[in-house]
């Protein structure tokens, strides 16, 4: 038996082929294999958020996601967000509201807060710390944070009705 | 020295340099580093809390497949006993070796005790299965007050107590007790028509940076070493790493990586030494990264402590006296923070009368290291809930009675020295004056309280290059490494000097073979210290710069003024150019500048808080619900008001943190119970209100600009402010941290 798993999948809207071994999660897959740093790793279970990636449109921790579990799904990382000439509003807005200090834990606070404009361009305050409590922020104190995510839905939903 | 003026860079707030990297997901933090034949390092940490190492047999992992090396203690060169200089604090570097790989105990558990190199993460943990300890395991003592006891399990047979300077003849867990008086205590608490004592307890807790410790190394033959990693110090991992390995400071290389958080707690080095050992033996380099798990149970957290707080004040609100009893758990080694906590518990006040005993005691707990403003939050919470007793006891608002009480410039503090100028009253006024504290507090089990936090701040040594280049911009080299926002602190003060925006600077966070020596990002000290480098790096520019004006135009330097960004002649023959248009025109005048600054400023300036926070707390939980909260703060000047308001708020979160929720829980082993983010609880964006900081601006005397550090006062404060708001909201004085809702219910007589 080979010892590692062929996986044909889709990442950031470009097809990707890699061979994983079966005990390596997705956020070993990403940052190991084929060096997209951008998610991280800061507790390996779950609990902090720092590695949020989006899965066939679900925003999932790719530290409790097998590698071998990627084949034939779509992925976004925070590495596809951006247009070569432009970032995402997101990006913007956390850059314009100081949203982040170290910064290590803001390329999973903006794929979650992705995930969330996407399903809810308006959410409310309390829709907004509801959902980002699956991602750690050690630095901030989340002020800044939260109004960095109301400032983009500001921006994308007056983008969305021009 | 501080100059007023209209500012047109300083005061603004433009985007940080680095920041694109990091939304992007493109800056490289220390684990995001690569390179090839890479080899990657696991460590083997104590079970037991406490156990003398009878045997480590590692032959079974070093014929494991795929393993390339494995090191114990056995590894070490012999070492002196001295004191190294750790940029915030001092450690001895026998107690570093051991506490990188221990010798022949293990004094916590998680405390490391051999590491192993091998193709990939995988199997380097699977080796280390495969070492075999033996240990002969001892009773562990956890809390400072039975360390204290006589018959206490002994952490270090060999340590006597230094007792007031004088070494003690039988062994103790007590390192040292220190003592600072003035004035006379009987006769302060005589005059006194209310007293109040009262006793605190506080528990271990972590700093809670989100990314892990990591390190990778190459040693090359001919003794080369080269070390990537995330830490608040590059030259503090070069000056450890030196002296445990015994290695010259030259053949050590420090490249400081991105680093995802560290408030005090990257400065000790774990794992460093370990990735350069097994480069050293593989000849390969190593990568070694920390688990969640590790990063709890074998680095540096703070202290658990126990505090007695005693203070007498006369009816109209005066302070007559204060005593404080401060015992600090080190943890495993000497070098608890209790005697920052010492100098902190009064020194927002004028106490004339006043005694502070400070007691350093090893327990069976990872090595403390600093957490923003190490010590003062514990001493804060006793000391600022005792405050508040007392108001209540002569009816006097809490706010009039600091303003009352309030150290003025020139006070002696009971540690000695006088307080230099400080905004105390201008925070309390503006928390005073606050549209939060104006507001009418409505509800069942609802209640405000207040508590103000004093932190003297760092001034240490930076080292700052600047490059000036023809297209207008300078490339400015720092070593102070980025945490927050710094390289845009920093940057701006230098605009501001050449009168450029803040756009035009590329700063860069060198490594320690290509930028002066420059202390640890820690201590509230960057954008205070390596500021002031900068400024005076950007003079240096700026007068080479009207020197070369002076050439092309044929005049005296002294006749080229600088004003607006713009050099111009004054002896009649009129000229003009901007900084851009005479960077374009170096090269016809003698090739390029470059301008040096360092600085060794002796007067930081200290930071003070006044924090205001409204609670609920559930009856039927005993949950503490944070409704509003407001943070006043003297940050001097603030060069980038985003990130100030931002330190302020980082830092009032994780003080809400370590009042509701945070601590190590231990069972009777002596082993930590909860270390995972999902049971050691620090806050979420879920658990809070926004936080609104408030910015006042009392210049710092010694910074050009007014500049004082911002960073650490903030956490100060809130465990007494919480503390103060839920008595007022349940008539229940928390004496302990964490107020969990357990904690909170045994209070409330229902558990």
């Amino acid at each position: 038996m080979p010892s590692k798993v062929h996986v044909q999948t889709t990442i950031n809207g470009e097809a990707v082929e890699y061979l994983c071994e079966p005990r390596q999660s997705l956020l070993e897959v990403l940052r190991d294999v084929l060096h997209l740093t951008g998610a991280k790793e800061g507790c390996n279970n779950g609990n902090c958020g720092a590695c949020s990636v989006i899965l066939d449109g679900c925003l999932v921790n790719s530290c409790l996601v097998l590698g071998a579990e990627l084949e034939g799904k779509s992925l976004e990382t925070i590495e596809g967000l951006a247009e070569p000439d432009q970032l995402h509003p997101i990006q913007d807005a956390f850059l314009e509201n100081a949203a982040l200090q170290c910064g290590i834990c803001t390329p999973g606070f903006i794929m979650a807060a992705k995930a969330l404009l996407d399903q809810n361009p308006n959410p409310t305050e309390y829709e907004i710390r509801y959902w980002l409590a699956g991602n750690l922020c050690r630095c901030t104190g989340y002020d800044k944070i939260v109004r960095a995510v109301q400032d983009a839905a500001q921006t994308t939903s007056s983008e969305v009705s021009a | 020295m501080a100059e007023k003026k209209d500012y047109k860079v300083v005061g603004t707030r433009p985007i940080r340099h680095d920041g694109l990297d990091k939304v992007t997901g493109r800056a490289l933090y220390g684990a995001d580093f690569q390179t090839v034949g890479l080899l990657h390092g696991r460590v083997l940490r104590s079970p037991h809390a406490h156990a003398r190492i009878k045997s480590i047999d590692t032959s079974r992992a070093e014929a494991h497949p795929g393993v390339r090396a494995v090191v114990t203690a056995k590894d070490f060169p012999a070492v002196e006993d001295k004191i190294a200089d750790l940029g915030e604090g001092a450690a001895n570097v026998k107690d570093l070796q051991d506490n990188v790989l221990a010798g022949e105990k293990v004094l916590y558990k998680g405390h490391q005790v051999a590491a192993v190199a091998a193709i990939d993460p995988h199997t380097a943990e699977e080796a280390l299965e495969l070492i075999d300890v033996e240990y002969d395991v001892l009773d562990p003592v956890i809390k400072v007050r039975d360390a204290m006891q006589e018959g206490a399990p002994l952490l270090h047979e060999d340590m006597r107590t230094d007792e007031m300077g004088e070494k003690s003849d039988k062994p103790s867990n007590i390192a040292s007790h220190f003592q600072h008086k003035q004035g006379n205590l009987d006769k302060g608490f005589d005059e006194a028509d209310v007293v109040v004592e009262q006793e605190y307890t506080t528990e271990t807790v972590h700093q809670g940076y989100i990314e892990p410790h990591n390190a990778t190394a190459l040693y090359n033959p001919d003794g080369q070493l080269t070390i990537w990693c995330s830490t608040q110090g590059a030259f503090t991992v070069r000056e450890q790493v030196s002296e445990i390995l015994d290695i010259p400071v030259s053949k050590v290389k420090v490249v400081p990586m991105e680093i995802g958080g560290g408030f005090g707690g990257k400065i000790q080095v774990y794992i460093k030494p370990i990735a350069a050992m097994l480069s050293m033996k593989t000849g390969k380099p190593v990568k070694v990264l920390m688990s969640r798990a590790d990063v709890f149970e074998g680095t540096g957290p703070t202290p658990g402590s126990y505090v007695r707080v005693k203070m007498g004040a006369t009816k109209d609100g005066r302070i007559t006296a204060a005593e404080a009893y401060l015992a600090f758990e080190a943890g495993a080694y000497p070098g608890s923070p209790v005697g920052a906590a010492a100098f902190c518990v009064f020194s927002p006040y004028k106490v004339e009368n006043a005694q502070v005993d400070g007691y350093d005691v090893v327990v069976n707990k990872p090595k403390t290291a600093a957490y923003r403003a190490p010590g003062a939050t514990n001493a804060a919470f006793a000391a600022e809930t005792v405050i508040d007793e007392i108001c209540e006891k002569i009816g006097m608002d809490p706010l009039e009675f600091r303003i009352l009480n309030s150290a003025k410039e020139g006070d002696i503090r009971v540690d000695g020295p006088p307080t230099p100028r400080v905004g105390f009253v201008e925070t309390v006024e503006a928390a005073r004056d606050h549209p939060h504290y104006l507001a009418p507090l409505e509800g069942e089990n609802r209640g405000r309280g207040v508590a103000s936090g004093y932190w003297p701040n760092f001034g240490m040594k930076s080292s700052v290059a600047i490059n000036v280049t023809s297209d207008g911009t300078i490339s400015l080299v720092e070593g102070s490494t980025d945490i927050g926002g710094t390289r845009a602190a920093v940057a701006m003060q230098a605009a501001e000097v050449l009168g450029i925006p803040a756009e035009s600077v590329t700063p860069t966070v060198a490594d320690t073979d290509s930028v002066g020596y420059t202390d640890v990002t820690g201590g509230s000290r960057t954008a205070f210290a390596t500021g002031y480098a900068a400024y005076e790096a950007a003079q240096d520019v700026k007068q080479q710069m009207i020197e070369r004006a002076a050439k092309l135009w044929e005049v005296d330097a002294g006749d080229v003024q600088f004003a607006d960004g713009v050099f111009s002649s004054v002896n009649g023959k009129e000229q003009e150019l901007d900084f851009k248009g005479l960077a374009a025109r170096l090269d016809e005048t003698g090739g390029p500048i470059v301008g040096r600054g360092t600085a060794d400023p002796n007067q930081p300036g200290p930071s003070i808080g006044l924090h205001v926070v409204d609670v609920e707390v559930d009856p039927d939980t005993g949950k503490v619900q944070i409704l509003r909260y407001t943070a006043t703060q003297d940050a001097g000047k603030a060069i980038h008001p985003s990130y100030v308001e931002g330190q302020i708020q980082g830092g009032a979160v994780q003080g809400i943190g370590w009042a509701l929720n945070e601590e190590y829980i231990y069972n009777e082993k002596g082993e930590m119970t909860n270390a995972s983010f999902l049971d050691y609880r620090i806050p979420t964006s879920l658990d809070l209100p926004m936080i609104d900081a408030i910015i006042v601006e009392v210049p710092n005397p010694g910074h050009p600009y007014g500049v004082r550090g911002v960073g650490e006062t903030p956490i100060i404060a809130p465990p007494a402010a919480i503390a103060n708001a839920v008595y007022r909201a349940i008539g229940i004085r928390m004496k302990e941290l964490p107020m969990s809702p357990g904690r909170v219910l045994k209070a409330m007589g229902k558990i």
